[in-house]
């Protein structure tokens, strides 16, 4: 799994290039590429300009203007006036479970296929697969109504159900993105030797020991790469709670976006700071975990 | 979420592990059941049964009140009726046409632009991808909430670096119904192309460099290089990234609700569905045949996509 690195690092091998011109060429393609990558940068910076700048300044110079003042002051605003801990806090408890579900169904189902051979190996991947790609509205309202069937004791969901439960938002989160941590999980295990497992079965090691104490250490890189992506993934999944969800106050924060634009984030300052705010989580993972990240993107890519 | 082992079809070796499943213990059994029981049936549970019941309530006028047994069948009239009836329907369509020939004719083709630039031993070639790759980690649903800065009449970047501040001249991007699809669409590329680069670089690096170096040789030049031999060479890769461009632009739906709840010009086929199915409306079985036309559109690319997935290991 060196993908990341690979990817991110300098080329390594020196093309032969030849061509009327190659200095000028390099330099065009240097200026555009540079062009380009502040052009990229704009909406972000722009957004950091306008929430540095108090509201007082912005009212008398125009949100076009060079700054006379700095200030945090936005950023405080939003965060206690838009109750954005509150929303964090929904985010974490609907985003850290639904991510280690995911990884763990996947990991069983992809031990499961790439370890014993039976008929339907293929047909379930293929099945898990799919599902992952399909539109989350074609699943909607059946979902609605089947979440709303299903009881839940009041100690563990204030609706009685599971419409409108944390719980209900995790499962489907966890479900609908282990179809592709399954794909990706099960071609990382047929990299694995089979005589690994072969040595501990004459060994005696039951299934299970195989799976937890041989296969799972050995898919660690993979399974960080994943948790980097469904974490991001999960993190910014805006329709689950969404529809599943009819309590604004259970929402995690990119889904209580819909409902806090308009009502609480009233000028451009208040919702650029709120927008920073929202994009640090992800945006760290970015910049800390960037070769996991990518690497999860690209993952099978390196695997011959 | 988006398929993205886009590099892997291109590079795969596959030794498949397979042994026949012998002489297990009672609990060995009982544990391979379970591991693979428990996912399998809340994946059956909560993805494919919902798919059937959508495809069932396609053909009825239930509108989600009362028993599900009460459940009067109407033959095709909800599919007749979109088709005929819905003023929104045929403009949804075309703006999912145009999602998807933006994305397949400039986004996407910027990405892999972005990425041939990228794979040519560039000094700060981090920062570049760093700066590129950046909006990929963002919801489209902040992307939509963020870029109202960009967008907004009176005060927003746009408008005010264009000139158009004085009333009654400012461009209402969002607001206009004939040019907002276009506007949300410049944002949702803004990560498009980020995405793709990504995807591409992957497959360039791992592309086998004595291939360039003797069409260098032979005297082609660099955009005949990668016209006649890695691009042809990258095939799989680019069908994997033409059916993630796809299905991606099917998917769309966050940054349009966003903005306006999928209205006024941001009709899509899947904020029609939610429009129809959602607490004022109700209409279950109208908004399920919606469902089920954009299920049978997306089944396209998801289907190419598996096929060229799955079909080396089906041999």
């Amino acid at each position: 799994m060196t993908t990341g690195a690979e990817v991110l690092g300098p080329s390594r091998e020196l093309g032969v290039r030849r061509g009327a011109g190659p200095r000028t060429k390099r330099v065009a393609l240097y200026v555009f590429l540079t062009v380009t990558a502040l052009l990229w940068l704009v909406p972000i910076l722009y957004a950091l300009y306008t929430a540095l700048r108090p509201i007082s300044d912005t009212n008398q110079h125009g949100y076009f203007s060079l700054a006379h003042q700095l200030s945090l002051t936005n950023f405080e605003t939003a965060w206690s006036g838009g109750d954005l801990p509150h929303f964090f806090l929904n985010t974490i408890i609907i985003t850290v479970p639904a991510m280690f579900v995911a990884l763990l169904f996947a990991s069983f189902v992809a031990f499961a296929v790439t370890r014993y051979s039976w008929r339907f190996n293929i047909s379930l991947l293929i099945l898990f697969t799919a599902g992952n790609l399909l539109p989350q509205q074609v699943l909607i309202a059946p979902l609605f109504h089947i979440y709303n069937s299903i009881p839940l004791p009041y100690f563990l969901s204030s609706s009685g159900r599971l419409y409108d439960s944390y719980w209900g938002v995790i499962i489907i989160n966890a479900i609908f993105q282990m179809g592709f941590c399954t794909f990706i999980l099960s071609n990382y295990m047929k990299t694995i030797p089979n005589d690994l497992t072969e040595a501990a079965l004459v060994d005696g090691a039951s299934v299970w020991k195989q799976y937890w104490m041989i296969i799972l250490p050995l898919c660690r890189p993979a399974l960080a790469a994943l948790a980097t992506l469904e974490f991001t993934w999960i993190y910014n999944d805006f329709f689950w709670a969404l529809f599943l969800m009819s309590s604004g106050d259970k929402r995690p924060i990119t889904s209580a976006l819909q409902n806090l634009q308009g009502s609480m984030f009233t000028n451009n300052n208040l919702i650029a700071a709120a927008s920073l705010l929202v994009a640090v989580p992800t945006l760290v993972v970015f910049f800390v975990l960037q070769r996991q990240f990518v690497g999860g993107l690209t993952l099978g890519a390196s695997k011959n | 979420m988006t398929v993205t082992t886009a590099a892997e079809s291109a590079t795969a070796e596959r030794t498949p592990p397979r042994r026949k499943l012998r002489r297990f213990s009672g609990r060995d059994v009982l544990v391979l059941v379970l591991m693979v029981g428990l996912p399998l049936v809340l994946d059956v549970l909560l993805i494919w049964l919902p798919v059937v019941l959508s495809t069932i309530f396609s053909f009825t006028g239930w509108n989600g009140i009362g028993s599900i047994f009460d459940i009067e069948f109407i033959g095709g009239k909800n599919y007749h009726n979109i088709a005929t009836l819905d003023p929104y329907f045929w403009p949804a369509v075309e703006h999912n046409l145009i999602w998807i020939g933006v994305f397949v004719v400039l986004a996407t083709p910027f990405g892999i632009l972005l990425a041939v630039m990228l794979d040519r031993n560039i000094k700060g070639t981090r920062f570049y991808q760093s700066a590129f790759f950046m909006p990929v980690v963002l919801s489209l649903a902040l992307i939509g909430f963020m870029w109202q800065l960009i967008y907004a009449p009176d005060d927003g970047f746009l408008n005010n670096v264009l000139g158009l501040t004085k009333p009654g001249e400012a461009i209402n991007w969002l607001g206009n119904p004939s040019i907002n699809l276009y506007a949300i669409l410049v944002a949702a590329s803004w990560r498009q192309a980020g995405y793709i680069m990504i995807l591409y670089l992957a497959g360039l690096k791992s592309f086998d460099p004595a291939l360039r170096e003797a069409a260098a040789l032979d005297g082609a030049g660099e955009i005949a290089t990668f016209r006649y031999v890695v691009f042809p060479a990258m095939k799989p890769i680019n069908i994997v990234i033409l059916v993630v461009t796809l299905i991606e632009s099917l998917r769309a739906f966050d940054i349009a609700y966003i903005t306006n709840g999928g209205r006024n010009g941001l009709e899509l086929l899947s904020t029609l569905i939610t429009t129809n199915i959602g607490s004022e409306a109700s209409r279950i079985g109208y908004g399920s045949a919606l469902a089920v036309i954009l299920l049978v559109i997306s089944l396209v690319p998801i289907c190419t996509y598996l096929f060229q997935t799955f079909r080396r290991e089906a041999r």
